[in-house]
């Protein structure tokens, strides 16, 4: 009998062990700084309110933590899209001035490994900004720091809450340096093909409800004036 | 700690339950998949300035100008076999007194088509628009995407108004698109 519960606790306190190891490993997670922080080229920066309560409509399974607004609106319970969420909201500019409206639909990746630090949605956004044109975003968003750094913390506190500043770059892929692929549609962004990042601020988060502070953003790099000049130029034809 | 990483290793931590794709070969090369939404069963939201009644009750459509020439529309989106599999937004925008109408559904585990359609109607009340990008399963695909209103003839106490029907033609690359849509012109 003893022999049974050395092993019982013996493979608790390992399991407890890797819980920790994972949790803390300083070989995963990726820098918060976004790669178009440093970028030359002309950027579009759109902000939304991550609270889903702002939302114009927000829904998912109506079995998850944020409850879906309108109260009555339709959820997503059948089984292939159970998994998934569907939000609307409207888009600032710098200037916090309403700027257009954005549509957001995830899903829980299959490629999520936590083993790796990536727990991952797969998302998409349509964008429209009245006078300039729509455009859509393709993007893998790993919530890996974001679970580390709020979720767990605000577990372990006692009032289900955690408070304080984070800014984190969730865009994990596909394109290069981890960087979202953005299809232009219409107006100025047609036949555009570009790379975004989706950062998150928080300020607040419970554990029955989410987000309480929560504020993202959508920086979409514009192809620059010189690289389109140089595609002319490849386009002519040599002079010999 | 072996046993615990060997689990989560070996478990995956999301499985999405998949129907299976309905994708049929198109006659002239390419592959075809059809789509459809019950109205207004399938209806998740109606979003648009000025509008009498919202859909769902509660909704609140920004008052803000900029917003006023923009309708958005989420549905569920269902298989040839009427199961749903996935999740689309119809956005209607007037520019310079034109009507834009662009689509994305998007089906988990399987990826997200983005489509931009031609508001004309052709014959048959279709209207078609081109496959502008994908993602993960449809990422390398071009081809368009027809919609059109069926209305329903069936007089049955639960069936639909009618359904929004969405027939995909996916083709490999862009010169065979270009090549598709020269022979569906002819």
């Amino acid at each position: 009998m003893k022999y049974i519960v050395v092993l019982l606790l013996g493979l608790l306190t390992g399991v407890a062990l890797f819980a920790v190891g994972l949790t803390y490993n300083p070989f995963v997670g990726k820098p918060a700084l976004s790669p178009l922080a440093v970028t030359d080229s002309r950027t579009v920066m759109l902000s939304y309110s991550a609270v889903a309560a702002d939302a114009i409509m927000y829904t998912n399974d109506g079995e998850s933590r944020v409850d879906p607004l309108p109260e009555k609106v339709q959820q997503l319970w059948e089984a292939p899209i159970r998994q998934s969420s569907a939000m609307v909201t409207v888009l600032r500019d710098g200037r916090s001035q309403v700027a257009g409206v954005g549509v957001k639909v995830s899903s829980a990746a299959e490629s999520t490994r936590l083993l790796k630090g990536k727990a991952l949605l797969d998302s998409i956004w349509y964008v429209y900004l009245p006078g300039q044109g729509s455009f859509f975003v393709e993007q893998s968003e790993n919530y890996w720091d974001y679970l580390r750094d709020i979720v767990i913390p605000a577990y372990r506190h006692s009032g289900g809450t955690w408070k304080g500043t984070w800014l984190g770059n969730i865009t994990d892929g596909p394109e290069t340096l981890g960087m979202a692929r953005v299809v232009g549609g219409s107006g100025e962004f047609a036949g555009m093909e570009m790379l975004g990042v989706e950062t998150l601020s928080v300020g607040a988060w419970r554990v029955e409800d989410g987000p309480l502070a929560a504020e993202g953003q959508l920086i979409i790099e514009l192809p620059s004036i010189s690289a389109e000049v140089g595609a002319e130029m490849d386009s002519f034809p040599d002079d010999n | 700690m072996a046993a615990a990483a060997g689990v989560l290793y070996a478990v995956p931590v999301v499985d999405q339950y998949r129907e299976v794709s309905l994708v049929s070969v198109a006659p002239n090369g390419g592959s075809r998949e059809a789509f459809h939404i019950n109205i207004p069963v399938d209806r998740v939201m109606t979003g648009a300035a000025g509008q009498n009644s919202s859909l769902p009750i509660g909704l609140e459509w920004p008052k803000d100008e900029v917003l006023s020439n923009v309708s958005i529309e989420i549905f569920k989106v269902r298989n040839a076999q009427n199961t749903v599999i996935g999740v689309a937004a119809r956005a209607l925008e007037k520019e310079n007194d034109a009507d834009l109408i662009d689509w994305v559904i998007h089906l988990p585990a399987r990826g997200s088509l983005f489509v931009g359609i031609e508001p004309q109607s052709l014959e048959g009340g279709r209207r078609i628009g081109k496959l502008r990008a994908g993602s993960q399963e449809f990422d390398d695909l071009t081809g368009f995407v027809t919609e059109r209103w069926v209305s329903d003839t069936s007089g049955g106490d639960d069936a639909p108004l009618g359904r929004i029907e969405l027939l995909a033609t996916y083709v490999g690359n862009s010169n065979s698109f270009e090549d598709q849509e020269a022979e569906s012109l002819e």
